[in-house]
């Protein structure tokens, strides 16, 4: 029983990761009508996000240390942080140890600005040509933004830490009436959960009361309708690809804990995510969000070892597997509506 | 009428003879002379055929410089490194046999096929006499066939599979890095005096060659000092969240994690075990342990803070303090501002082997070369006094059972560099077996191939 609901927790934490990344790519395939591959890039800029924040309350000055010596035996050069000359010591390391959940900061208008400028500068010109021109230019896209990336920071995982408070697990176990640590999960990873659940909740209030949202679902049911009412659709469109942006940004700086983040980390995810948007059906918000928790709960059970010795090698097919009976038994995805990409 | 002898068929015939001989691949025009591949001219090719993009390019970048730094050496550029501590002194500066070294470089990617093209892209264009490098076993084995087969000498970089001088083992190929096995043998004696001889492991494992031997390896040599093996589970490569492989460690009766994976799979599994809370866990009053069999500096480095307390082992570190190593060190410090990683140690002194076994040999050809390293002893070179065994290729030396501590210097720049110390210089008898041991049997070295 306990390893069973460490599965789902596993499901569930990875979910979150899928369903932030398919609730961004579902937005934009739905306002914009753009299949965007370049989307699990965003999850990674997100992620050197957090990294890009480290490296910046980290930044030091250069003292010579005479009294110790570096590899080759010359004075060593030590490195004393800024944030710990102007802070103070105790306080400089506080502010450094937070550095994934203070790079939120930094994430949201980064991501805004990379969102408005990939839309503007390069997608927008793709809206009127095929699906396949569209996946193309996103995956080209994709693959410079991972190359920048990689000149920039390394080929290498980079270590990107939680707060120290964060570290270790929850005994859940013994909320639940078990023994004591049978079900302990990390801290961090519920933490993530709990931050996915209030993106996705915050994207569905801002879409479903708010003005500006009740427009773009307007635009999304009838682009042209809402367009000769004299509202500008497209400016609120843009917006949209900022915000999904965003949301994949966030999703990726808050994973850093989890998965050391690298130039490849956003193809990793993107064509999982593909598949969760499809399973959950094609511009269907809540199908993405639906599908996300539901794929990565299979996925965690499908890596179990009684589930391994019944069927090898299932942990590596199980989510295409899944969709493929998906789409033949329901070919619209879990919640697809009648008309979106049947044209 | 006229006079000239140029007739249209004749001009066309000429023409594709012509057109041919220029199309044949280098190597095989080279042949005509020298009786073997790639013959060189006034100056000798060699290729370092490494991984530039993928998830192994920072392990290929660090091979690359040390590559660089031994071509230097070799043509007497910069302070000579090894060549100063080398057992042999046949190397003088001025080239290998009087002529001057030059390179091409090549990206594996660290996949098999575009390793192959690259290698093969190497030898025929660019006329290369000797391939080193890599960082995968999988990539090393198909390397080492296709140079078999285009009769080219193939110094193995970095592969820790049993099976690259094992079942897959070739003439033509020689590999100087230890091995699964050798890292099995080291670690077992230190296991047991610092966990005991009463354990649960619990093994998860990269799922391609490398990790199949590494594992029959550790499964073999911790049975062996009284240790039961609780499950063996089989992980991708490239998984990324190992969460649900690890959440079944946690109760399954296992008290130690065996880690058989290597590079961001294995910064990503220790980095997750952590914090699954594994390394703070008690079973059957018993501390929970992990163990990672094979480290590299650069791995270390992704994997922070987490390889505190972790057992592991290495071919060669920069700490130690043998001549050898200490010029290295120097060199390549003074060049680069950082230490050198094991694999750029091990493809640094596969170059200077090789290109002191051709001044031994007096010949390019490569069966001289292998019958110049064949059960060759040498010195001088970083890991004591070595040998590279004719019956399989395989090298013997001392090797290092590492641990996991706490930066030393506090400096973010040394970690992976301090954040490991040796705890053992294990002697290399400890190490050695026997050329058919049952998990080195099945392949044949076969006869060197010249390729002419």
């Amino acid at each position: 029983m306990d390893a069973f609901i460490l599965q789902i927790l596993n499901g569930l934490d990875k979910g979150s990761a899928y369903a932030l990344i398919a609730l961004g790519l579902t937005l934009i395939f739905g306002t914009l009508g753009v299949v965007n591959f370049a989307h699990g890039a965003l999850f990674m800029i997100g992620a050197f996000c957090a990294v890009t924040m480290q490296r910046i309350l980290n930044l030091s000055s250069t003292v010579i240390d005479e009294t110790q010596k570096d590899f080759l035996g010359n004075p060593l050069k030590v490195e004393v942080p800024y944030v710990e000359s102007w802070f103070g010591e105790a306080a400089g390391a506080a502010i450094q140890d937070w550095s994934v959940p203070l790079s939120i900061l930094l994430v949201i208008p980064v991501m805004l600005l990379v969102g408005w400028a990939m839309e503007r500068g390069l997608i927008k010109h793709f809206y009127k040509r095929p699906h396949a021109d569209q996946i193309l230019v996103t995956f080209g896209l994709a693959i410079v933004i991972g190359e920048i990336i990689k000149a920039f920071f390394g080929a290498n995982p980079i270590q990107t830490p939680m707060p120290s408070a964060f570290i270790g697990t929850v005994d859940l176990g013994a909320w639940m009436g078990f023994d004591p640590g049978s079900v302990a999960y990390p801290t961090w990873r519920l933490i993530y959960f709990f931050f996915s659940a209030i993106i996705i909740a915050a994207v569905f209030a801002f879409l479903q009361f708010t003005t500006f949202g009740m427009v773009v679902r307007a635009g999304m049911a009838d682009r042209e309708t809402v367009g000769m009412l004299g509202i500008d659709i497209d400016r609120r469109f843009t917006l949209m690809f900022g915000l999904a942006a965003a949301v994949a940004g966030l999703a990726g700086a808050m994973y850093t804990p989890i998965l050391s983040p690298h130039y490849n980390i956003g193809m990793d995810f993107l064509v999982l995510s593909f598949v969760v948007v499809v399973v959950g059906g094609m511009g269907s918000l809540p199908g993405a969000v639906l599908a996300g928790f539901l794929l990565g709960i299979l996925q965690s059970f499908a890596s179990m070892n009684e589930v391994k010795a019944l069927i090898p090698g299932i942990d590596q097919i199980i989510i295409y597997l899944v969709a493929i009976i998906i789409l033949l038994t329901r070919p619209r995805g879990l919640m697809g509506r009648k008309g979106v990409m049947e044209e | 009428m006229s006079n000239n002898n140029f007739s249209r068929r004749g001009v066309l015939k000429t023409g594709a003879v012509t057109a041919g001989g220029l199309m044949l691949p280098t190597y095989l025009r080279a042949d005509a002379h020298a009786g073997y591949t790639n013959a060189p001219g006034d100056t000798v090719k060699i290729g370092f055929n490494v991984p530039q993009t993928g998830a192994y390019a920072e392990e290929g970048l660090d091979e690359l410089r040390a590559q660089e730094l031994a071509v230097e050496h070799l043509n007497g550029i910069g302070d000579g490194g090894m060549l100063n501590t080398f057992s042999e002194k046949n190397l003088d500066g001025t080239g290998i046999l009087g002529k001057k070294v030059e390179f091409v470089t090549g990206d594996t990617q660290t996949k098999s096929d575009v390793a192959r093209a690259s290698a093969q892209s190497m030898i025929q264009k660019d006329g290369v006499i000797m391939v080193n490098g890599g960082s995968s076993s999988g990539v090393a084995i198909a390397v080492q066939g296709l140079c078999q087969e285009a009769g080219i000498i193939f110094m193995a970089g970095l592969t820790h599979s049993n099976d690259t001088t094992g079942k897959d083992k070739k003439a033509n190929g020689f590999r100087h890095f230890f091995n699964g096995y050798m890292s099995g043998a080291a670690l077992g004696p230190i296991l047991e005096q610092e966990y005991g001889t009463d354990r649960n492991a619990y093994h998860l494992t990269a799922d391609y060659t490398w990790g199949w031997t590494q594992q029959e390896s550790m499964q073999a040599s911790t049975e062996a000092i009284g240790w039961n093996t609780t499950e063996t589970v089989l992980t991708p490569v490239g998984a990324g969240d190992f969460s649900s492989y690890i959440a079944p460690v946690l109760n399954s009766g296992a008290d130690t994690l065996i880690l058989n994976h290597y590079g961001g799979d294995m910064v990503n599994s220790i980095t997750q075990a952590t914090q699954f809370g594994l390394k703070d866990k008690q079973v059957n009053g018993k501390d929970f342990k992990i163990i990672v069999p094979l480290f590299s500096e650069l791995m270390a480095a992704g994997a922070g803070s987490n390889i505190e307390g972790v057992f592991g082992s290495m071919n060669w570190n920069w700490q130690l303090q043998d001549e050898g190593t200490q010029a290295f060190v120097k060199s390549f410090g003074e060049k680069y501002g950082r230490p050198p990683s094991g694999s750029a140690h091990t493809c640094y002194v596969q170059t200077l082997l090789y290109a002191d076994a051709v001044t031994r040999a007096g010949t390019f050809n490569p069966c001289g070369v292998v019958e110049a390293l064949e059960d060759f002893e040498f010195d001088g070179m970083g890991n004591g006094p070595t040998f590279y065994r004719g019956a399989d290729h395989q090298c013997f030396k001392d090797v290092l059972v590492m641990k996991g501590v706490p930066s030393a210097s506090g400096s973010d720049n040394m970690v992976g560099y301090d954040t490991v110390e040796i705890v053992e210089v294990t002697p290399r008898a400890q190490v050695e077996y026997a050329p058919d041991h049952p998990m080195f049997a099945g392949g044949d070295l076969g006869e060197c191939n010249p390729g002419a």
